[in-house]
């Protein structure tokens, strides 16, 4: 980030920028003095689509905020106000309950990114780690938002997730104690929706903490870029103003539309239905499944036959994500040049939607109709192992034996070439 | 001309050296002290905690049927057992695939009184009445079947279910807490 060539020639404000050089921050982060490389195609628009998420999240919380009460006896009631009586009420929590769900798709498909073009790698390891952060936080931030509306799902959805925290019984009654220290009381009750309440407030303002701390790591050695190769001389690269703000913008309007068509058309496809029922703790819906962006990890939790090792293998397949840069031995990044190792990335992605998948299955649901019937808790077993071998064996193994394709010199070389051929 | 501190070095281990452990460690101290009541106030509070005991009529429980009530925010299942099922209860004593052995006898004082905190020992959703493999409880959050007398069987939930604290104040009341 650091001091840049910004100077102003408004004397006023030089004036302000001679005691508080933020606009040369800005300048430089955002804007002209930020030089970025100049073949970075699409897939570098999820980052500012991202942020454009936190701050859509951010206004209509706030806004939400001011007509819901955290309290078992009104939450509900409150959300039902907030769609019947608040004027665009019901616009404002389609946005938020939506846009919590384009978030998740957002950032996922950023992750994805930086996996394929080995953005994980040096020198960028510590810039990977603050966006895990980031995803972390907002798992912990859409879990406890999707408490707040008080019903079926909410009060047990948080009730299976919290106890979780229970598998850490180590000595008699020690899951026992975490669980009444996490609940305020005996089971998820009304205390445990007004702290959930007050840090599904916070958390996105330590997100927004994170995501300077991000921009800040990504800006000491650039962005990468498609062809993972370091951007060198001043050919590589282009002012980040206007030609990626224009191209951000682009993108964005075409993500609005996706997004507004989730809002207006259907904006309870992504909820579900038992979500309108009043929580009742005497009740427990027949079929209880979370949100869908965490179902890869809900299934490989079901997977595990023991309660403690399942609870240890689904936060396992979260946290193996900061390992990713040692566990990858190969000296060049992108998956361009890496056949073999690109061909397990489309595998690893398309077993992770099928873990998601499964994720909403019964445990005895048939998925394969021969020898006898497959059910879905075999297949999430083998899905699950197929998960971890991908990062314990595959990764280490093909990365560091795989032959690569030849990388271009520069990337002005490859632009050029690539012009040449037309 | 030697100074006090360049005196001090020389012997090795100073009264500096001694102060600056001491401030430290009391500032340790302080600095837990104060973080305790910010960790503790996330316990359950005194009026949560008072929640005192419920008293239930058992009267009105025919044979073969379970009483749902909430005690403390949890649904407490209140069970008349039929004879049949006393007998399963007590034969299955033995059986090879209790996960957390342990005699009816000991989950029931009175027999024909089965009373358990209705929460799955996995992860706490309520099981269903009559369902399953042994036709007594079924988790259908991830598969949990409990047997006749509440104990788990078979599925991932790790102990039985919970028995609390009651007594009976006559032959048709039961306090529980
Ligand atoms: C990282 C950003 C955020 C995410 C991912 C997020 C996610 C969610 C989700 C999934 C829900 C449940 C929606 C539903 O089913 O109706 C929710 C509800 C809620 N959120 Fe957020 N949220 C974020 C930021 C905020 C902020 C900053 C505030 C307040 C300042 C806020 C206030 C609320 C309120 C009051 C509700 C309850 C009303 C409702 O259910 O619609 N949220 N949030
Ligand atoms: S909560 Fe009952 S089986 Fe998981």
């Amino acid at each position: 980030m650091g001091s840049s060539n910004y100077q102003p020639t408004n004397k006023a404000v030089k004036w302000f920028e001679d005691r508080l050089p933020i606009l040369g921050l800005m300048h430089s982060t955002l804007g002209a003095g930020y030089l970025a490389p100049r073949n970075l195609n699409y897939w570098w628009n999820f980052g500012s689509l991202a942020g454009f998420m936190l701050v859509v999240q951010i206004i209509t919380g706030v806004i939400l905020v001011m007509h819901y009460t955290p309290h078992v006896d009104m939450a509900f009631r409150a959300v039902e106000h907030i769609m019947r009586d608040v004027n665009y009420g019901w616009l404002i929590r389609y946005t938020h309950s939506n846009g919590a769900s384009m978030f998740f798709v957002v950032v996922y498909i950023h992750i994805l990114r930086g996996m394929y073009f080995g953005s994980y790698k040096s020198p960028r390891e510590v810039l990977w780690f603050l966006g895990l952060v980031i995803y972390l936080l907002m798992m912990a931030t859409g879990f406890m938002g999707y408490v707040l509306p008080w019903g079926q799902m909410s009060f047990w959805g948080a009730t299976v997730i919290t106890n979780l925290f229970g598998a850490f019984d180590f000595y008699e009654g020690m899951g026992e104690s975490i669980l009444h220290l996490l609940w305020g009381g005996f089971a998820v009750d009304n205390p445990t929706l007004q702290r959930f309440f007050s840090l599904h407030y916070l958390l996105p303002f330590v997100i927004v903490g994170v995501v300077i701390l991000h921009i800040w790591a990504l800006h000491l050695p650039g962005s990468n870029n498609p062809l993972g190769i370091d951007a060198k001389g001043p050919g590589d690269k282009i002012p980040f103003h206007p030609y990626y703000t224009a191209k951000d913008l682009f993108g964005l309007s075409f993500f609005i539309v996706i997004l507004a068509i989730f809002i207006f058309y259907m904006p309870n496809i992504m909820g579900h239905p038992d979500n309108y029922i009043e929580a009742n703790p005497m009740v427990t819906p027949p079929h209880i499944v979370p949100e869908w962006y965490y179902l890869p990890f809900y299934t490989i939790l079901k997977a595990v036959p023991d309660k403690l090792f399942g609870v240890i293998a689904m936060f396992a397949s979260i946290l193996i994500f900061f390992v990713l840069p040692w566990l990858d031995g190969s000296k060049v990044r992108s998956a361009k040049f890496r056949p073999t190792t690109a061909f397990f990335f489309w595998l690893f992605l398309i077993n992770t939607l099928y873990l998601g998948y499964l994720g909403t299955k019964l445990p005895d649901e048939i998925m394969i109709d021969m020898a006898g019937g497959i059910d879905a808790l075999t297949m999430g077993r083998i899905s699950s192992i197929f998960y971890f071998a991908y990062f314990i064996v595959i990764v280490p193994l093909v990365s560091r034996m795989e032959s690569t394709k030849p990388v271009p010199i520069s990337i002005a070389q490859s632009v050029l070439d690539a012009n040449k051929k037309g | 001309m030697t100074t006090k501190d360049q005196v001090e070095h020389e012997e090795g281990v100073t009264r500096r050296n001694f102060l600056y452990v001491a401030t430290g460690a009391v500032g340790a101290v302080g600095a837990a002290s104060v973080v305790w009541p910010l960790v503790d106030q996330m316990n359950p509070s005194a009026d949560v905690l008072a929640l005192a005991s419920v008293e239930v009529d058992l009267t009105a429980i025919p044979e073969g049927q379970t009483l749902k009530i909430l005690w403390r925010g949890k649904p407490i299942f209140i069970r008349h057992r039929t004879a049949a099922e006393i007998k399963t209860a007590v034969a299955d004593n033995g059986a090879t695939d209790l996960i957390d052995p342990e005699d009816d006898q000991a989950r029931a004082e009175r027999p024909e009184w089965l009373i358990m905190v209705g929460v799955c020992t996995h992860l706490g959703c309520v099981p269903l009445d009559q369902r399953g493999d042994f036709n007594a409880w079924f988790c259908p959050c991830h598969g949990s079947h409990y047997d006749i007398s509440g104990r788990i069987r078979k599925g991932p939930a790790p102990r039985n279910l919970e028995v609390p604290k009651y007594a009976f104040l006559n032959d048709t009341t039961v306090k529980i807490g």
